[in-house]
C-alpha cells in the first residue's frame, strides 16, 4: 500500500465533512433513487400483501410463490431484463431511459417490490382477524379498516420497509448496468465503490461505505427497538 | 497446555504448508489494460511463451491506472500499459524498472453515423473534440483513469476546452461497457482501434476521425524495482519482458488480426 489506512481513513473523513461536491452528490443520488423506487412501490405492494394475507381467491399460492422466489433472484439478473427492456432494440426502446434515473428507479422497484409484498404478507397473516371484522361490521369503510389493521401492525410493517430500502440502497448489479454509472447523473454509492476500487483510489470508497456503515447501524438500532417494542407488548 | 487451539492452529499450519504450490516461483503476475486482454492478443501470445518457458502468466486486466496502481504496491510481477506521463513517472519514483516499447495501435473517434457535430474532415483530433463540445451533443467518456481516459483528458486540454459541456458523460467503465453505452446513447467516444474492432458488429456507429499524432497509442512493458519489492518473481518477469521484444514476439505481435485487421504494431527499437 501506498498509503497508511489511517491517512486513509483522515482523507475519508475530511470528503465526508468538507462537503465534497462528488462525494455528495453520489450520496444524493443513491438516497433520491432508492427513495423514490420506494415510495411508489410502497402502497401497492401493501396492498397485494394485505390482499394475499386476507383473501383467498384462486392462483393465491402461486402468486405467493412467485413473490418469494423473486426475493432471491440476484440484482444482475434484474438488471439484465431491465437493461432488455429498455435498450434502443428493446421493447421499451422508445422511453430513452437506459442509463437515466427513472431506468434506476425502474429496476429498484422491481427489486424491493417482492421483499415489499412477502414482509407484509407474512405481517398481515399474524394479524387478529377479529379487530378486522369488528371493523366492518361497525360500519367502518375498507379503507378506513386497511388503516387500522395496519396501525396495529406498525412495527413488523416498518421492518419490511426497512429490510426493502436496504436491499436497493446497497445493490450494485442493477445499478451499474441500467444507471451506467454516469457521474452526476446515475453514480450511486454502490456502483462509485466499485469504480473507485478498480482506479486504486480508496478514500472516497472508504468515505462512501462509511455511509453505508452509519445507514445500517441506524437501520439496526431502529429494528432492535422495533422487535423490543413488540416483545413487550405481546406480553 | 495441549489445548484446541493448538491442535487446531498445528493442523492449519500442516493444511497451510501442504496446499503451497511447489510451482510458486513459476506463476508470472502480469497487470494489464482492457484492450490487450478484449482484444484477445493475450491469448494469442502468451501460450506460445509459456510453452517455451514453462512459466505460467497470470493476467489481471484492468485500466492503465489500477495496473500502475497494483504494479505500485507490489501485487504483480509486471505491467504492461499505455499511458506515457504515468509510466515515466512509475519509473521515475523507483517503482518501475527497464520500460521497454513493445507496440502501439491507434485511437479513433466513434460517433453517431449522421455525425451530428460535423467532426468528419476535422483537421486534428482537438478541431473535432472542439466541434463536439460546441454542439452539445453526448460524448461518452470512460472517466476510469485508463489510459485511453487519459489520452481524451489531454486532447480536452490540447483543445482548450472544460470536459464539463452539456452532453459530456462520465461513466466510469471499461472500453467495452463504454461503446455498448454510446451506441446506446448515440453520442460520440474516443477508443482503441482493437476494443472497436471487436464489438464492431454490435454498434450502430462509425469512425467518424482518425488519424494524427494526437491518437498514436505506444504501450510499454515495466518490470517492478527488485530493490522495492524483492519477493517478487522477477525473474520470470524479466523473461516475458525479453520474451515481448524478441524477433519472435515482435512478429507475432504484428500478425496478430482480429476480423481480418492486423490490430497492433510491433514498435520494439533496440
Amino acid at each position: 500500500m501506498s498509503q497508511s489506512w489511517f491517512e486513509l481513513i483522515q482523507q475519508a473523513l475530511g470528503l465526508l465533512f468538507s462537503l465534497d461536491k462528488d462525494l455528495w452528490s453520489i450520496i444524493w443520488v443513491s438516497f433520491g433513487v432508492s427513495l423514490a423506487a420506494l415510495l411508489i412501490t410502497l402502497i401497492p405492494s401493501m396492498l397485494l400483501g394485505f390482499v394475499l394475507a386476507f383473501k383467498q381467491f384462486p392462483g393465491r399460492h402461486f402468486v405467493l410463490n412467485l413473490v418469494q422466489t423473486l426475493q432471491s433472484i440476484p440484482t444482475v439478473v434484474i438488471g439484465l431484463l431491465v437493461y432488455l427492456l429498455l435498450t434502443r432494440m428493446g421493447p421499451l426502446g422508445d422511453l430513452r431511459w437506459l442509463f437515466t434515473q427513472q431506468g434506476m428507479i425502474l429496476g429498484q422497484m422491481l427489486i424491493c417490490a417482492p421483499v415489499l409484498i412477502a414482509m407484509s404478507q407474512a405481517a398481515f397473516t399474524s394479524a387478529d382477524k377479529r379487530a378486522w371484522e369488528t371493523a366492518l361490521t361497525l360500519g367502518a369503510s375498507l379503507p378506513r379498516a386497511i388503516l387500522m389493521v395496519s396501525g396495529e401492525l406498525r412495527g413488523p410493517l416498518l421492518l419490511a420497509v426497512i429490510a426493502a430500502f436496504s436491499r436497493i440502497v446497497t445493490e450494485v448489479g442493477c445499478s451499474m448496468m441500467v444507471g451506467g454509472n454516469i457521474e452526476y447523473v446515475t453514480r450511486n454509492i454502490p456502483t462509485a465503490i466499485a469504480l473507485e476500487t478498480s482506479k486504486g483510489d480508496f478514500a472516497q470508497a472508504i468515505a462512501l461505505g462509511l455511509v453505508l456503515l452509519f445507514l445500517a447501524i441506524i437501520m439496526n438500532f431502529a429494528l432492535g427497538n422495533l422487535r423490543g417494542k413488540n416483545q413487550v407488548r405481546s406480553h | 497446555m495441549f489445548n484446541t487451539k493448538h491442535i487446531l492452529g498445528a493442523a492449519l499450519t500442516a493444511t497451510l504448508l501442504s496446499i503451497t504450490p511447489v510451482q510458486a516461483e513459476e506463476v508470472i503476475k502480469l497487470a494489464t489494460t482492457t484492450s490487450t486482454e478484449n482484444s484477445g492478443l493475450l491469448k494469442e501470445l502468451l501460450p506460445t511463451f509459456e510453452a517455451q518457458s514453462g512459466y505460467k502468466v497470470q493476467v489481471i486486466a484492468t485500466g492503465t491506472g489500477k495496473a500502475l496502481a497494483l504494479g505500485r504496491q507490489g501485487d504483480v510481477d509486471l505491467v504492461m500499459t499505455h499511458a506515457p506521463a504515468a509510466e515515466a513517472k512509475f519509473v521515475e519514483e523507483g517503482y518501475g524498472s527497464e520500460p521497454r516499447g513493445i507496440m502501439e495501435n491507434d485511437f479513433v473517434v466513434l460517433g453517431p453515423k449522421n455525425d451530428p457535430a460535423k467532426i468528419k474532415g476535422s483537421a486534428s483530433a482537438e478541431e473535432a473534440f472542439g466541434k463536439i463540445a460546441a454542439a452539445g451533443v453526448p460524448f461518452i467518456s470512460r472517466g476510469d483513469d485508463s489510459g485511453t481516459h487519459k489520452k481524451e483528458l489531454k486532447i480536452w486540454q490540447a483543445a482548450n476546452v472544460k470536459p464539463e459541456f452539456k452532453g459530456y458523460t462520465s461513466v466510469g467503465q471499461g472500453m467495452g461497457k463504454t461503446l455498448l453505452m454510446t451506441n446506446e446513447l448515440q453520442g460520440y467516444t474516443l477508443t482503441d482501434r482493437g476494443t472497436y474492432i471487436a464489438y464492431k458488429g454490435k454498434l450502430d456507429l462509425d469512425v467518424d476521425f482518425e488519424g494524427g499524432a494526437t491518437l498514436a497509442n505506444p504501450y510499454q512493458v515495466i518490470l517492478i524495482n527488485s530493490a522495492k519489492y524483492p519477493n517478487l518473481n522477477h525473474k520470470g518477469a524479466k523473461a516475458l519482458s525479453d520474451w515481448l521484444i524478441s524477433a519472435e514476439g515482435q512478429k507475432m505481435i504484428n500478425d496478430f488480426k482480429v476480423q481480418g485487421e492486423q490490430l497492433f504494431k510491433a514498435t520494439y527499437r533496440q
